[in-house]
């Protein structure tokens, strides 16, 4: 039997671009000009004012401590959720619940609430001591002079990272498939053996959401401007105190945020391409015989 | 006569309201291979997974070589081992699964490395050694470099087989081993398991494989609904069954 073919079927050679399209381009971009226009022509933007201070000890002291307090925060809040993790998958319920509750109260209030909590502990506890719960103290320090706003802002962040990577890490753990967990145990691995074949594997999917969350935590640490830390927002917030060129020094200091968050996206995708070794195959393909290897893609 | 290398006991087991084994008695000699056969859902996968204890049993006891597995005898009662000192009781007791579970992130060498270099703390150059001599017993000396999804299925059982051998194992487990294989794959891992039982390993293997069952088994165990229906010598419970129930399967395989 003949299929007739009808005109409308036939593949079009060259496909019609809508003509809305040039209207889209026309319209982004005037919106483009009229952007750059004010940008450039507006004063008050301070262009001159904002490149004396980019690169001023201020600023850079300033960007310096909030690179020092998200690293800081990254590596407490990580084997932090790495511990809270392994604790929500516990057996043990009294320990499963003890950090769910952890993990609901922490991501549950807001985190600048967190920062000014922390900085005035001093008004809850006036001396901090170590001893037996009801019983004698065996040391005791000022809580002013521990509590700096350097430790208070480490703690409120760390604590409140932590909540949020147990969760990232026990997504990852979670979705390591159980036969690992079984190959492991078979082979006579004691639980922290099976978990050394566990994690790297759920490093994997861990990667993409907790760069996502060094992002987050990057910039979340411009709330502890409020408690005087000299980060990045609070050196500008001195400079412009004292100048009053507000926008310029907010675009200063928006500019280092935005170059280190494009790093750090830059540096996410160079940590997925290492630990997909083992699950993407290697550019030359040096897999077995015949019609297997779809197979064993698939097994695998 | 020998004590029996593997002796279950009473094995009860039960998955919430599923009684999946309800009292299994079985014993496997020295140097001998036991076939587990019969539907699926019948209790061979739960069965061989008592005896490792990766799902302990509710009731019964599982010896190997004369240990209990999984349980402290103290006075009149028995005591459930704590998990670590099971992990070191399954040293001796190799398995291979299913679906290989080889480790994604390591080549073949390495994965049959990881049992002697974390949990025993072998020496290094003398484990790699042990797993190249394994891996070439299995044919796949060549593949030592290779990561899991650049194998194919067989090749990814030989390597697992080799894992689990690399533990120098008193007894070997098999879950289906060649279930999740192509057809035309089957071969080679069954040959690897003939010279296996050739070489006087004691073995178990839950399998579908009829033609491996009747040409390497010592014994051959017809399980259904939870018990062990028939055993005995393969040519009798595979050509001559006594029981209905085993015809039945028999004539369907």
């Amino acid at each position: 039997m003949n299929v007739t073919e009808g005109p409308g079927l036939r593949p079009r050679r060259n496909p019609k671009r809508s003509p809305w399209r040039y209207v889209v381009i026309a319209v982004m971009l005037f919106l483009a000009l009229a952007l750059a226009d004010v940008v450039l022509t507006n004063p008050n933007f301070g262009w001159p004012v904002v490149g004396q201070y980019l690169f001023s000890a201020v600023i850079l002291d300033g960007l310096l401590l909030t690179l020092e307090l998200t690293a800081v925060v990254m590596v407490v809040g990580s084997v932090l959720g790495v511990i809270l993790a392994v604790m929500r998958t516990s057996t043990n319920t009294f320990v499963a619940r003890g950090a769910w509750a952890y993990i609901w109260f922490f991501r549950g209030t807001p985190l600048l609430i967190q920062v000014i909590f922390w900085f005035n502990i001093a008004a809850l506890f006036p001396r901090i001591s170590l001893g037996v719960p009801f019983g004698p103290t065996l040391a005791g320090i000022d809580a002013n002079a521990l509590v700096t706003p350097w430790t208070a802002a480490v703690l409120a962040l760390s604590l409140n990272e932590g909540a949020y990577m147990a969760e990232i890490v026990r997504g990852g753990l979670l979705g390591v498939d159980r036969g690992q967990y079984e190959a492991a145990q078979a082979l006579g691995m004691r639980p922290s053996k099976v978990f050394g074949i566990i994690l790297p594997q759920a490093v994997r999917t861990i990667i993409p959401p907790t760069a996502n969350q060094l992002v987050t935590t990057f910039k979340n640490t411009a709330l502890v401007s409020v408690i005087g830390l000299a980060d990045l927002l609070h050196s500008a917030q001195v400079v412009y105190a004292l100048n009053y060129q507000t926008i310029p020094l907010l675009i200063v200091a928006a500019f280092w945020y935005l170059l280190l968050t494009s790093l750090l996206s830059y540096f996410q995708s160079l940590l997925e391409r290492r630990y997909s070794k083992g699950y993407v195959p290697r550019s030359r393909p040096r897999a077995a015989t015949g019609t297997s290897d779809a197979v064993a893609l698939k097994e695998a | 006569m020998e004590t029996p290398m593997i002796v279950l006991r009473g094995i009860q087991k039960r998955f919430d309201s599923v009684h999946v084994l309800k009292g299994v008695d079985y014993s496997v000699s020295r140097g001998s291979v036991s076939c587990l056969i019969g539907p699926s859902g019948s209790g061979k996968s739960t069965l061989l997974r008592c005896i490792n204890g990766l799902q302990p049993a509710d009731e019964g006891e599982v010896w190997v070589d004369g240990e209990l597995i999984g349980l402290r005898i103290d006075g009149d009662h028995v005591i459930p081992l704590p998990e670590k000192e099971i992990a070191d009781q399954r040293r001796q007791i190799g398995m291979v699964f299913q679906r290989f579970n080889l480790f994604p992130h390591m080549t073949a060498l390495e994965n049959v490395m990881s049992g002697p270099l974390r949990v025993n703390r072998a020496d290094k150059e003398r484990t790699r050694d042990l797993a190249m001599g394994l891996l070439d017993r299995v044919g796949l000396a060549e593949r030592a470099d290779h990561y899991p999804n650049e194998l194919s299925g067989g090749q990814q059982q030989r390597v697992a087989i080799a894992r689990a051998l690399a533990m120098k194992p008193k007894v070997m487990l098999f879950d289906e081993p060649t279930s999740a294989l192509d057809p035309e794959l089957v071969g080679e891992v069954l040959s690897v398991m003939r010279d296996l039982a050739a070489e006087g390993m004691t073995m178990i293997v839950v399998t579908h494989e009829m033609g491996f069952a009747r040409d390497v088994a010592d014994h051959v165990c017809f399980m259904d609904e939870g018990v062990i229906v028939e055993e005995g010598h393969p040519d009798t419970v595979l050509t001559d069954p006594r029981t209905a129930r085993a015809r039945e399967f028999l004539k369907r395989g």
